[in-house]
């Protein structure tokens, strides 16, 4: 077997979003621009790149950039696409399949809305499948719906209040007052929280994610290579993978993800303990689901995830930073935000996060969540000390 | 990815608040056309003997073929449940705020659905419920939950 721990390194990175929620450009032009800036911001150039990942299609995008790539990832898992890319390149690069590899996500929902000339797109009845038949003729609003519910769980089996998913959102809130580019930067408190209207009960609007355009990519090479390049690498230190179901229906318990095996494969893997993890970057589409990475990856046990939030240790100052650009609760969330956590990661690391640089970070985490709680992927990426 | 500060449309007063109506394939048809006699049946595997819930063309135990339906009781527990105000499909905006479940049937399978015949925010994690049945246009029936009264321990004791 190939050890892959510290086989490859996160070597450039780049992303944008905007205060006002819109970026200028969408689509493959803002796809190029970001793969422009993350070479640029590694040292190297396209004609390196000889891996491409891409959570719709590696060969149209290839195709688009003209480039040739020995390594192709289109995986598509939702929100959670961009660590496992992260992953399977690290997989690629300790194998010798290639040198190279950029992935790279863009999306403009809320701008696309302005393009299509105010219209809202027409509620359409999908095509048979599954969720068309046993889930959403009962108005199941989703995503947002499957998440309430497993609030829902989680409050009536462990005692989990309605305050303590909102402190989650609080202090996101205070990270994403020190980013400049972070849609929302005034303060909140709890209340604020629980007085924003019920969306899905017990979901408030502000224990939801925001819909804002967004975009970014990543390049990642080999340690060898990594070593000669402009900025410090962010070692891939440890990655793994779970998924345990796609319909809310078929999640085995709706507390426990399969972030409940991916966290630990990861950690072990990185040769970490939760209480090494300087800089927490946990996919927060809701407050719940960052609750429940908390207790899934071990930062506190099943059931006292809420309690562990409470007195705003994951907010500046306090001893686990999560999310410190924001989130997605607060900063940009363009629909799979999984990118973001690993930009905002491997920023840490290199000390580039200016008013919230959580100082001597290591190590750092980025957990992505896909579909609807339905695939976790874990990455422990590290600094040249943490190698 | 929906937005939460985006309004529904909402339909005018006089518009009968619509459903989606579940689409139906080969391997759920036996299900839907029990409904029509609102009788609810499950799929189990005979060789696993256990139900499967969503229907599917094999045991996900087994991944044998010998699936065979068979009536279920129409009783279960709310698992979990979540009150929506803000419906995604236009046509249910009427019907808001309304209880959507997902309920442990007896069987021990996990069904989403519907809780109605009580106040919304009155369904909670652990309430007994059995079916009811809303009329499709096609003559199918749509199987949802309403709170079951459940007999004192003493009761139930005294028929055995």
């Amino acid at each position: 077997m190939i050890p892959l721990r510290g086989a490859a390194a996160l070597v450039g990175v780049a992303d944008d979003a905007s205060p006002t929620g819109e970026l200028d450009r969408h689509g493959r032009a803002l796809e190029a621009e970001m793969v422009r800036l993350a070479l640029d911001d590694a040292g190297l150039a396209l004609a390196d790149v000889d891996g491409v990942c891409h959570a719709q299609s590696s060969m149209a995008f290839a195709e688009y950039l003209g480039i040739h790539p020995r390594f192709t990832d289109s995986t598509n898992t939702g929100g959670s696409s961009y660590e496992v890319h992260v992953e399977h390149a690290a997989a690629a690069i300790a194998a010798g399949l290639c040198e190279v590899v950029v992935g790279v996500y863009a999306s403009t929902p809320r701008s696309d809305r302005r393009r299509a000339g105010g219209q809202q797109g027409r509620w359409m009845p999908p095509g048979p499948n599954p969720q068309a038949e046993w889930e959403w003729p009962y108005g199941i609003r989703m995503p947002m719906g499957p998440y309430a519910l497993a609030a829902s769980r989680h409050m009536a089996q462990y005692g989990t209040t309605p305050e303590q998913l909102a402190q989650i959102a609080v202090s996101t809130r205070q990270w994403a007052a020190m980013n400049p580019k972070a849609r929302y930067r005034d303060p909140i408190t709890v209340d604020d929280v629980l007085a924003s209207p019920v969306q899905s009960s017990p979901l408030h609007l502000l224990d939801c994610c925001l819909v804002t355009d967004g975009a970014g990519a990543f390049v990642m090479t080999s340690a060898e290579r990594a070593r000669d390049l402009r900025k410090p690498p962010a070692y891939v230190l440890g990655a793994a993978t779970c998924h345990d179901h796609l319909m809310i229906t078929q999640m085995p318990d709706l507390t426990v993800t399969p972030g409940a095996v991916s966290g630990p494969s990861a950690f072990k893997m990185a040769g970490i303990t939760p209480d090494d993890v300087d800089v927490l970057m946990g996919y927060d589409s809701f407050t719940i689901t960052a609750l429940l990475h908390l207790e899934d990856l071990g930062f506190c046990a099943k059931g006292e995830g809420g309690a562990f939030v409470e007195d705003g240790r994951t907010g500046p100052g306090g001893s686990l930073p999560m999310n410190t650009n924001g989130g997605g609760l607060s900063y940009t969330h363009p629909g799979m935000y999984g990118m973001f956590l690993l930009v905002e990661a491997v920023r840490q690391l290199r000390g580039e996060c200016g008013d919230r640089q959580v100082h001597g970070a290591d190590i750092a985490v980025a957990h992505g969540s896909g579909m609807v709680l339905s695939c976790m992927s874990t990455v422990v990426l590290g600094t040249e000390a943490a190698r | 990815m929906s937005d939460p500060t985006q309004s529904s449309d909402r339909r005018g007063p006089g518009d009968a608040p619509q459903r989606m109506e579940p689409p139906t394939t080969d391997v759920s048809a036996p299900f839907w056309a029990a409904t029509r006699e609102q009788r609810l049946e499950l799929p189990w595997c005979t060789k696993c003997e256990e139900p499967i819930w969503c229907p599917r063309e094999v045991c996900p135990g087994c991944l044998g073929t010998s699936i065979e339906w068979r009536p279920a009781a129409g009783t279960g527990t709310v698992y979990a449940v979540t009150v929506d105000h803000k419906p995604q499909n236009p046509g249910m905006a009427g019907w808001a705020p309304y209880a959507v479940a997902l309920v442990d049937l007896d069987e021990g399978v996990r069904f989403l659905t519907n809780v109605v015949g009580c106040p919304p925010d009155d369904v909670v994690v652990g309430m007994p419920v059995e079916v009811t049945w809303e009329a499709l246009p096609d003559g199918r029936q749509l199987p949802l939950f309403r709170p079951r009264e459940v007999r004192a321990p003493d009761a139930a004791g005294a028929r055995g």
